[in-house]
């Protein structure tokens, strides 16, 4: 399925919200925004919802010290016990270092392959950008059109309206 | 919006607009290497034949090539790890904890930062492996199944302690960093001409696009890491300061060490970011993002820690004293008028005396000053280390056993091999990676840069339709 877009090109961030705001406003619905850097504040104008990755970081820690205490306890306590430096075989303070470290590695890993997943960033050569300047110096606003449903000359006169310095069609090919 | 005091200095000088960063960072990445990086690198190459020449001498005839003896059996190798590991924390508090506390100025130097992290976790990496005797047998510091090796690993160590925290350091780095260059990876990639070039920077760049759901991930990603990191950082020193304070050697068996160490990893840290980054700036043309309010602010770190580093000895010295014991007395005594009283004051010259100097703003805000005093200051952390580890245990209770080391070439020749291992890398990374964070300096550039910009919607306000391109392109 073949699916047209239309992008408008903004270049300053502060004049991209404003326009978003509009748009949206006027009941057009936008497909995404790229820009060369994290815009603030693009949250909330375009409605995007609190990442939820922060709670996977906090599970993803929960699990890791779990994990390092149970192994400790289990490998020093219960399968082959031995007395150290006179300690109990169980000696919790000793295990503090080794279980914040498991809490760190598992929490970290967990977060960012989840984003890795759900951002579907992988490592491969096939690159889908709608314009290649969004990754250097402009901010590409990208509306989806249904041929024979949306009016194009009303979105261009949106868009231009609203600052857009050029706006484009492109075709992506699925 | 953030409201900036019109008193602060820009953080970007010069004028730059967003292409102009995306030139400049780059310029360097495009282009051919130049004479003068190739011939850092010839010598870097130099310095990692050496390495390679020392570890192979290392690993054929044992460790009976290092200068060790019964008595110091822990010496240059140590001094290196921990020299290694603190160089590594600026980077870490860079990116991290400056990110917490919203310092912009982080933007333009955390990406070479951290590489420095990463590359000196490597060359501190290569020490406690070396000193195994048995590297291939390095696996045994997992957990394994007592079937395997020999019992559990002991969980009580610090030396194990220190395998987790070097090891999670390291891998929670290496992503931090990682995920900072994803969108640096997509610029250059939209701008390769060459299709080796577009192909190896497509597969780096994970198939970023920089979408606004993206970059809300990624911001909340960096945060979270950040407050991860922040800790962890700070663990890995206290851990590694632990090696010695658990201990019931004199000098060693202290609890002042992971504070001490703390504060002085990262301003050796600090001094080896500005070594680096002076060199830098000027080899690739980074005036305008690294400025001399950069350097400044480095430095301002660097008095911080160096002023602590300095009460820390004093305190030190007078707890030996206070404590009554007559072993921990000797071994300070031994410290500052003993046979190593060189190393001592040498490091109370570099680490406590020439950061002091920063306190005059001419001096904080000259390079050359600044440079020469980096590097007194590493030299002075490398003395730190050895004054603590070679003093504390060349004397030890029976004088009958009282030894001096002194190092053999094979030692020097590590030492001096990491050094070569970790510029290679660092120009390596310098010529193909993009060393200043461009996504992140654009986003500071609106509100920290010298000239303001205001693109004008009014100009496009009133545009026709004629204007409508239609050049329709088609993917793949």
């Amino acid at each position: 399925m073949n699916k047209k877009f239309v992008l408008g090109i903004y270049d300053d961030e502060d004049v991209l919200l404003t326009a978003i705001e509009n748009i949206r406003a006027a009941g057009t619905k936008i497909y995404d925004v790229f820009s060369p850097y994290p815009v603030h504040g693009i949250d909330d104008v375009l409605g995007i919802k609190r990442s939820r990755l922060p709670i996977v970081a906090f599970f993803g820690g929960l699990f890791g010290m779990s994990f390092a205490l149970w192994m400790q306890i289990w490998m020093m306590g219960f399968d082959w016990p031995m007395i150290i430096g006179g300690k109990p075989h169980i000696a919790l303070p000793s295990f503090i270092p080794v279980t914040f470290e498991l809490t760190v590695l598992v929490s970290a890993f967990s977060m960012v392959i989840t984003f890795f997943i759900v951002s579907k960033l992988k490592p491969s050569l096939k690159v889908n950008v709608f314009d290649k300047r969004s990754t250097d110096d402009k901010f590409v606003m990208a509306i989806e059109v249904k041929d024979g449903v949306t009016n194009m000359t009303a979105l261009n006169d949106l868009l231009r309206s609203n600052g857009a310095i050029e706006v484009n069609e492109k075709e992506v090919v699925k | 919006m953030q409201h900036v005091s019109p008193i602060r200095e820009p953080l970007v000088t010069g004028g730059k607009t967003y292409h102009d960063i995306t030139e400049d960072v780059c310029r360097q990445v495009e282009a051919k290497p130049n004479a003068r990086w190739a011939a850092a690198l010839a010598v870097a190459l130099v310095g990692l034949a050496i390495f390679i020449y020392s570890v192979y001498r290392t690993l054929w005839y044992g460790i009976g090539e290092w200068g060790l003896n019964k008595t110091v059996g822990w010496a240059w190798d140590i001094t290196n790890f921990v020299w290694w590991v603190g160089i590594g924390h600026a980077g870490t508090l860079i990116s991290a904890i400056l990110l917490l506390f919203r310092q912009k100025w982080r933007t333009s130097i955390n990406r070479a930062a951290e590489a420095m992290t990463i590359f000196a976790v490597i060359c501190a990496a290569m020490f406690p492996v070396l000193h195994m005797g048995r590297p291939w047998l390095a696996y045994w510091v997992l957990p394994l199944p007592n079937t395997f090796g020999s019992l559990w690993v002991n969980f009580n160590s610090p030396l194990l302690w220190d395998v987790f925290a070097i090891s999670t350091y390291f891998s929670v780095s290496l992503v931090f960093w990682y995920i900072g260059l994803i969108p640096d990876f997509a610029t250059i990639r939209d701008r390769a001409t060459g299709p080796i070039a577009r192909r190896a920077y497509a597969f780096l760049s994970f198939g970023w696009t920089g979408s606004a759901k993206a970059w809300s991930r990624y911001e909340t990603v960096s945060l979270i890491l950040a407050g991860l990191a922040t800790p962890l950082v700070l663990s890995v020193h206290t851990i590694v300061s632990m090696d010695f304070a658990t201990s019931v050697i004199p000098g060693w068996h202290t609890t002042i060490f992971p504070p001490y160490f703390v504060a002085g990893a990262i301003f050796s840290g600090f001094a080896m970011v500005l070594t680096l980054m002076i060199i830098t700036r000027k080899v690739f043309f980074l005036e305008n993002y690294i400025t001399l309010e950069h350097v400044e602010s480095m430095n301002k770190v660097i008095i911080l820690t160096g002023s602590i580093v300095g009460i820390a000895y004093t305190t030190e010295f007078f707890i030996a004293w206070y404590s009554g014991v007559e072993y921990e007395q000797y071994a300070f005594i031994n410290r500052a008028f003993g046979p190593y009283w060189w190393a001592y004051w040498s490091m109370m010259t570099c680490n406590v005396i020439t950061p002091q100097l920063f306190w005059f703003r001419k001096i904080r805000r000259s390079l050359t000053a600044t440079f020469i005093i980096s590097i007194f200051v590493n030299i002075g952390m490398w003395f730190e280390r050895f004054v603590i580890i070679v003093t504390s245990l060349h004397r030890d209770f029976l004088p009958s056993s009282w030894a001096m080391f002194s190092p053999t070439i094979i030692d020097i020749g590590v030492y001096v091999g990491t050094i070569g291992l970790f510029f290679t890398l660092f120009l390596l990374f310098a010529k193909f990676f993009p060393v200043v964070n461009m996504a992140e300096v654009k986003a500071i550039l609106k509100s920290s840069s010298e000239v303001k910009h205001h693109h004008g919607a009014a100009a496009t306000m009133h545009a026709t339709d004629k204007d409508l391109n239609s050049n329709t392109h088609r993917n793949e």
